[in-house]
């Protein structure tokens, strides 16, 4: 059952349908909602269910087979991803104030020239996550929690409307998680919006307003505590049951919240 | 000392041959260089080694059409070569196969045809020509050639550079930014074909792809950054082809592998002696000199 989703304000990410399919096999299935502008929701729910993979059709990385993301009042310079870890070749010799720069794509684009002030932001921004230390250092020297703290910088100097964050505090110690949760909360207390991928349940209730629950089709959406109740959590589980034939479903924390 | 001279000096002013060959290579070593370290960082070492072979039965065909002449080859060594990595491209996006395995395909038939087309309509000399290239007899046309290519594809990478390896980096990032990942790619696999079949005639369609990643391999050993990469890479490319045009001419051995195996030296050293990654350093760490005795 879907709980109503946020009407439609004047800014915000609108879902009609989105479908989203890889080698014809659909990943996400007739998501509808709407991301209003200043909420800050997280996207739940268990393996393969979908949740990166509708978050890369919001900004464009994947396009839809059926249905559109519209972008209410927004550009798409006003949309600031955070990719997985993973999908960042860490090896790759570049410094990092150049990689933090290249949050300032939208400004200085492919051929423009970066000024002093420019220099200025990225220095704030690496000031912000605590990696002044490290500016020209190469990003092969920065460990998993200094490489997320790096990708953060980056987002601060692209300066968004809308931050859509793929599992933001995965693989980090407690200290980073910390850190770069309190940048998140801030960001949301400036009025901007918030659309994080996360597992930590305990994580969504203590700071996520809004919770959108999938398996790879919507199955709540709405305020977190009338999303993540134990029917809906044991639906998500049953969905993603029928769908791999076996039981794949829970995450450890997920799984405490089903016993 | 005038036998020092006599050993590496006078060979390239009292042979015209040997001078021609030496710019030829200069020219090859500087669009090389760069693109060999690109191909690198985008892990995509062995698709040069792929296209080098792929580019055969247009180099075939052109010498076919107008005997050995650069230019007819060189065109038809660029539209096949393209037109393979655009096919492997085009089948590994609709079908299952990955671009590697849809590429091997193609370029394997690609080299098959090639090899076919010289054993049935060229004579034998003609097949190790093509094959092994003929760097001593580099003439003022394919020295033009040569170095177009360089240029073209130091201005090039020039103009891509910040998209090129932003594709590198993050390429997830490059697409939220609006795209053009995909033209930046094409662009640059224009250049690593041009630049192959620049190879050609000094290395032969065999050997062209070594002077591109042997030196770009060996230089990942000794920087961090890509600008120090494309220099060094460059310099590795540049000194290989001169020890390799030396020794070739006063142990009378061909040019071309004579070239690739001083770059094959130089991996070597490399790997032992690299300051960064290298087994030296890994193995037998430098000491910090914490405690200064006293």
């Amino acid at each position: 059952m879907i709980s109503p989703a946020p009407q439609a304000s004047e800014r915000g990410i609108r879902l009609d349908d989105v479908t989203v399919s890889f080698d014809r096999e659909p990943a996400v299935h007739h998501v509808n909602g709407t991301f209003s502008s200043g909420s800050m929701t997280a996207i739940v729910g268990p393996n393969g269910a979908g949740k990166s993979t509708l978050l890369k059709a919001m900004v464009g990385i994947v396009q839809p087979d059926q249905g559109h993301v519209v972008l209410e009042g927004l550009s798409r310079a006003a949309l600031g991803y955070l990719p997985q870890l993973a999908e960042v070749d860490r090896t790759f010799p570049i410094t990092v104030s150049d990689a933090v720069g290249l949050g300032l794509w939208h400004r200085v684009g492919p051929f423009g020239a970066m000024t002093g002030s420019d220099g200025d932001i990225v220095k704030a921004a690496l000031r912000t996550v605590g990696l002044e230390a490290m500016e020209r250092r190469s990003i092969g020297a920065l460990s998993v929690g200094q490489f997320q703290r790096l990708l953060f910088a980056r987002l601060i100097v692209q300066d968004p409307q809308v931050l859509l964050l793929d599992e933001p505090f995965a693989a980090l110690d407690e200290l980073t998680t910390h850190d770069l949760l309190g940048l998140v909360l801030d960001w949301h207390r400036q009025g901007r919006t918030v659309i994080a991928v996360l597992h930590e349940l305990d994580q969504v209730e203590a700071h996520f307003p809004s919770c959108l629950l999938m398996a790879r089709e919507p199955i709540a959406w709405g305020p977190t505590a009338a999303v993540l109740t134990p029917v809906n959590l044991r639906k998500a589980r049953g969905l993603a049951h029928d769908w791999h034939g076996e039981v794949k479903a829970a995450r450890p924390a997920m799984a405490t919240e089903l016993s | 000392m005038s036998d020092i001279h006599a050993l590496l000096i006078d060979p390239w002013i009292a042979y015209g041959f040997m001078g021609r060959a030496l710019v030829a290579c200069f020219a090859l070593s500087l669009g090389c260089g760069s693109i060999g370290i690109l191909l690198v960082l985008r892990r995509m070492s062995l698709m040069g080694d792929a296209m080098s072979h792929a580019i055969l039965p247009g180099a075939a065909l052109g010498f076919l059409a107008a005997g050995f002449s650069l230019w007819s080859m060189s065109l038809g060594g660029l539209l096949v070569g393209l037109m393979v990595a655009i096919l492997a491209g085009v089948v590994s996006r609709v079908t299952t196969l990955r671009e590697d395995a849809s590429l091997a395909g193609f370029y394997l038939m690609s080299l098959a045809v090639g090899v076919l087309i010289i054993s049935k309509y060229g004579s034998n000399i003609d097949l190790l020509h093509v094959l092994f290239g003929t760097i001593l007899a580099v003439d003022t046309p394919s020295l033009l050639l040569v170095s177009t290519i360089a240029s073209v594809t130091l201005l090039t990478l020039a103009v891509i550079y910040r998209p090129l390896i932003c594709e590198c980096f993050d390429p997830g990032f490059l697409r939220t930014m609006g795209g053009g990942g995909s033209l930046v790619h094409i662009i640059f696999l224009v250049l690593v074909v041009l630049n192959l079949v620049a190879g050609f005639q000094a290395l032969g369609t065999l050997m062209a792809v070594g002077l591109m990643m042997l030196p770009a391999a060996a230089a990942r050993l000794w920087a961090s950054d890509v600008w120090s990469l494309c220099i060094i890479a460059t310099a590795i490319a540049f000194l290989s082809s001169m020890a390799g045009l030396l020794i070739s001419f006063h142990v009378n051995l061909p040019s071309g592998p004579s070239i690739i195996l001083v770059a094959g030296l130089a991996y070597l050293g490399s790997i032992v002696f690299g300051r960064n990654g290298g087994l030296m350093k890994r193995y037998f760490p430098q000491p910090h000199y914490h405690h200064q005795s006293s």
